[in-house]
């Protein structure tokens, strides 16, 4: 008998199989974390090492790629393959869980794929505390993927409305995070703001973490935003894939 | 296997389907006929669980589609407008993970997998991307998805719109061909009357939400239409008089007689001497057979071919 978890298990396998096929497609996915750490990361000032920096490139690379995973499912609203699944005996919050915890494996390839090209460039690995960072990473990463998804339901066949509302989130997201550059030298009301970006905390407790700092209090609060936004994202793309028809 | 009890659907002011009241038995293979926005897809989309009646009711094989959704959903197959398998996808691992979704093993689903690309001629592409598939073989693949499971009842809407004549026809075969083997029930929508007229024994015509129409194909030609035999004079004077002579249903414009009569192409000849006989020879003379086209006309008023044209006024005689 098929229940919720298998359900979910067929449409994660589905979701998977073009990535295991094409293995190289999650690398090519990186090129722009890739273009902000050979490009950017050599202008950064001498008090920022590349143990501050990378982390932050880590977290962009999920926040490009799992930001804009709603546009594959857009597409297959738009050519019909969605509907098909509806049709299917599949319970409707598997189709969106299975989805977004495909995006997990894509963000922990392409961290390790980071990490190993900056190794040879003095960044320093400490396991246990990346490999934390990476599970806080992906409970944030389900619930970014969910919202993406919510995003290409509620388009539906107005592709430029799922691309508009991405691209306006995404780089304040990603500057308000202190992802390039720290919050800390900016003026009060660009820290007040980015008291409100769940993105920050995760971003404080990666850098901690990947630094080997797990017992951080910034482990914490950065687990709790990524909890926050994992449980908000599920909560919200489950209600929307129920009513998607 | 269908049974509909004055299923009714509205979009926010538009009255999509008005109150269809449909029974299909095991087995039948039946056409929902109409044009565009007529109620066609919206009555599908009821019947397969995508959408919620607003009013009425309707059993799919043996359960509610509201109240027994997924147990409708595991006895149907249904082939939408769309392609069913995603584009980024191969054809084989796209079947497989859709006898998944009807909770088949793998090892079951793949066997199953290979069974329809091997009957669906679909070897040569399956486990090719399916955004490199022809149109044509990206349909066959949507009715491999549609049959993974062997469904009872399949639900095809506008399963041959967009391919070519001889894609169609290939098409229209493996439609036939299954139903002839495993005895499946099949409701399909067209636009396309030779399509309707080809495969389906019972046509549903449809029109402004509602059923105007129900009847063989044979049927509905004979009642509503009939065949027709035109014949064409020199002057309009010859034409009255032919009317007028002429034993059954007539219509004249101008010079030319239209006579409606079951089986018109055996009645001509007797016809053409008999008038021939008080001296009325027409000019030419043409046998009609009535289509689907031509029932839709009388029925509505409009065309289905072109868009709704109305028809010419006639002169009654």
């Amino acid at each position: 008998m098929t229940n919720l978890v298998t359900d979910t298990g067929v449409v994660f396998s589905r979701e998977l199989r073009p990535v295991l096929r094409n293995p190289f497609s999650v690398v090519f996915s990186m090129v722009q974390p890739l273009i902000f750490l050979g490009l950017f990361a050599p202008l950064l000032p001498d008090e920022l090492s590349l143990q501050w920096f990378v982390p932050g490139i880590v977290v962009m690379s999920c926040l490009f790629g799992t930001s804009m995973t709603g546009s594959n499912l857009l597409f297959e609203i738009q050519t019909g393959s969605h509907e098909r699944m509806l049709v299917t005996p599949l319970r409707r919050p598997a189709l969106l869980i299975g989805r977004a915890l495909k995006e997990i494996v894509p963000v922990v390839v392409q961290a390790a794929v980071i990490v190993a090209i900056c190794l040879p460039f003095g960044f320093e690995l400490h396991l246990g505390g990346a490999l934390l960072g990476l599970v806080i990473l992906s409970v944030f990463c389900l619930g970014l993927g969910s919202l993406s998804y919510t995003l290409a339901l509620a388009a539906k066949n107005q592709e430029w409305l799922f691309w508009t509302v991405q691209q306006t989130l995404l780089f304040p997201l990603l500057l308000l995070a202190g992802m390039l550059l720290p919050i800390e030298a900016g003026p009060g009301w660009l820290r007040a703001l980015a008291q409100w970006n769940p993105l920050t905390y995760v971003v404080d407790a990666e850098r901690a973490l990947f630094n080997g700092d797990v017992w951080a209090s910034t482990t914490v609060t950065g687990a709790i935003a990524a909890a926050v936004v994992g449980a908000g994202g599920l909560l919200v793309g489950t209600r929307a894939m129920q009513r998607s028809t | 296997m269908i049974e509909t009890h004055e299923l009714t659907r509205h979009f926010k002011d538009v009255q999509a389907v008005r109150g269809i009241n449909l029974t299909v038995a095991p087995g039948e293979l039946v056409a929902l006929l109409g044009p565009n926005g007529a109620g066609k897809s919206t009555t599908l989309r009821m019947l397969t669980t995508l959408i919620p009646p607003t009013s009425g009711t309707a059993r799919v094989a043996g359960h509610d589609v509201v109240r027994g959704q997924r147990e409708v959903r595991h006895r149907i197959g249904s082939i939408g407008q769309g392609n069913g398998a995603a584009h980024s996808q191969r054809g084989r691992d796209e079947l497989i993970s859709q006898g998944r979704a009807y909770g088949m093993k793998v090892a079951d689903a793949r066997r199953r997998a290979a069974e329809l690309i091997d009957s669906l001629d679909l070897g040569e592409v399956a486990d090719r991307t399916v955004s490199t598939l022809s149109g044509g073989q990206r349909r066959r693949l949507d009715i491999a998805m549609g049959l993974i499971h062997a469904p009872e009842l399949l639900f095809l809407d506008e399963p041959s719109t967009g391919l070519d004549p001889q894609n169609r026809a290939n098409l229209q075969r493996h439609i036939v061909e299954l139903r002839e083997r495993h005895g499946t029930t099949i409701v399909l929508t067209t636009h396309y009357l030779d399509e309707a007229d080809a495969m389906a024994e019972r046509v549903i015509v449809i029109d402004h939400g509602r059923i105007i129409a129900d009847d063989t194909p044979a049927r509905l030609k004979n009642e509503h239409v009939g065949d027709r035999i035109i014949l064409g004079f020199e002057h309009e004077t010859d034409a009255a008089a032919a009317a007028s002579r002429v034993p059954h249903k007539s219509h004249r414009y101008g010079t030319e007689l239209t006579i409606t009569v079951p089986g018109a192409p055996r009645l001509v000849t007797g016809l053409l001497d008999d008038l021939r006989a008080t001296g009325l020879s027409p000019a030419d003379v043409e046998v009609k057979r009535a289509t689907l086209d031509d029932v839709f006309l009388e029925l509505t008023g409009r065309s289905l071919r072109e868009g709704g044209a109305a028809r010419p006024e006639l002169v009654e005689v």
